[in-house]
């Protein structure tokens, strides 16, 4: 195994890791969710009476994160996204992560995040399987095809 | 202020702590992903350290969550109530797990990199939005067969 010196930011990936941890424990603690981005975002779809309030401003303080963080932080300072898949994958990615995230009941914040820390094993299956997907498809991407 | 203010102001705050959180951390960039799941090229271990950090905070909110019954404004406590390991849950993690390998995409920052305005997340969260639908419609259908079986 290689380690891709480069581009590894430890220090602002474990800052970052942090801040969703705080972001994550305030969100069970002050507002009684759980912090699940694909279940935030798939209760709306299927609205129910007072149950889509929080879900609007907890997406609208998401989207408002990159112009508050220009504000913030000097320019340069989150480094330019590299997007290599092209538009065909990118439709078919979009749709299996839609997809799956509500068949499983969870995506990376949801299961990842809050149901490992929890020690929830329905989600420690679930990451397991999604990043032992994740690695197969890349690995046959890179490196078989 | 009233009680309904507060909340949706805590829960803006809450998900703007967690885009800024995700761009500080590398999560919106999908060659920094893919190059965590790339282990058999050259491995960039940062995403282990989001995970770890991000656990290390979040597991003591949870064991005290376990405690309380209430949240901070008096309303109810939402844990998860589902235990099962079932068919469901491995098949959806495992097609989520194929998209998020295809494209270095997971939801949050696919919403975060759209609202920094990139068209391919944009065009993420689109066919990201279609693919729940095609769920709740695909769910409801089966549902309904089931029910009148």
């Amino acid at each position: 195994m290689t380690i891709d010196w480069t581009h590894f930011t430890p220090w602002a990936s474990l800052a970052g890791g942090v801040l969703l941890g705080i972001a994550s424990a305030l969100f069970i603690l002050v507002n009684g969710r759980i912090l699940g981005i694909s279940g935030i975002l798939g209760g709306l779809l299927v609205p129910k009476r007072g149950d889509t309030g929080w879900r609007v401003a907890f997406l609208l303080g998401m989207l408002a994160a990159p112009a508050a963080l220009a504000l913030l932080a000097p320019a340069g300072f989150v480094s330019p996204p590299r997007i290599d898949a092209g538009y065909v994958a990118i439709v078919i990615a979009g749709l299996l992560v839609g997809y799956g995230t509500r068949l499983g009941s969870g995506c990376t914040s949801g299961h990842g995040v809050c149901g490992l820390s929890r020690l929830s094993p329905r989600s420690l299956v679930a990451t397991g399987t999604f990043m032992a997907a994740g690695f197969a498809i890349v690995f046959a991407m890179r490196h078989l095809f | 202020m009233k009680r309904n203010t507060a909340l949706r102001a805590s829960e803006l705050f809450v998900g703007l702590l967690f885009g800024v959180g995700l761009l500080i951390s590398g999560m919106t960039d999908p060659g920094k992903v893919l190059g965590f799941l790339d282990l058999a090229g050259a491995w960039d271990p940062s995403l282990a350290f989001v995970m770890g950090g991000a656990i290390a905070v979040a597991f003591f909110a949870f064991a005290a969550a376990r405690k309380r019954t209430r949240n901070f404004f008096g309303g109810a406590l939402h844990l998860p109530a589902s235990r099962d390991i079932d068919k469901r849950l491995v098949i959806g993690a495992l097609l989520f797990g194929a998209g998020w390998g295809l494209a270095g995409f997971c939801p949050g920052p696919g919403i975060v990199s759209m609202a920094a305005g990139q068209p391919k997340a944009l065009l993420f969260v689109v066919a990201m939005l279609v693919g729940m639908a095609i769920f709740e419609f695909t769910d409801r259908l089966s549902r309904r067969t089931t029910s009148a079986a």
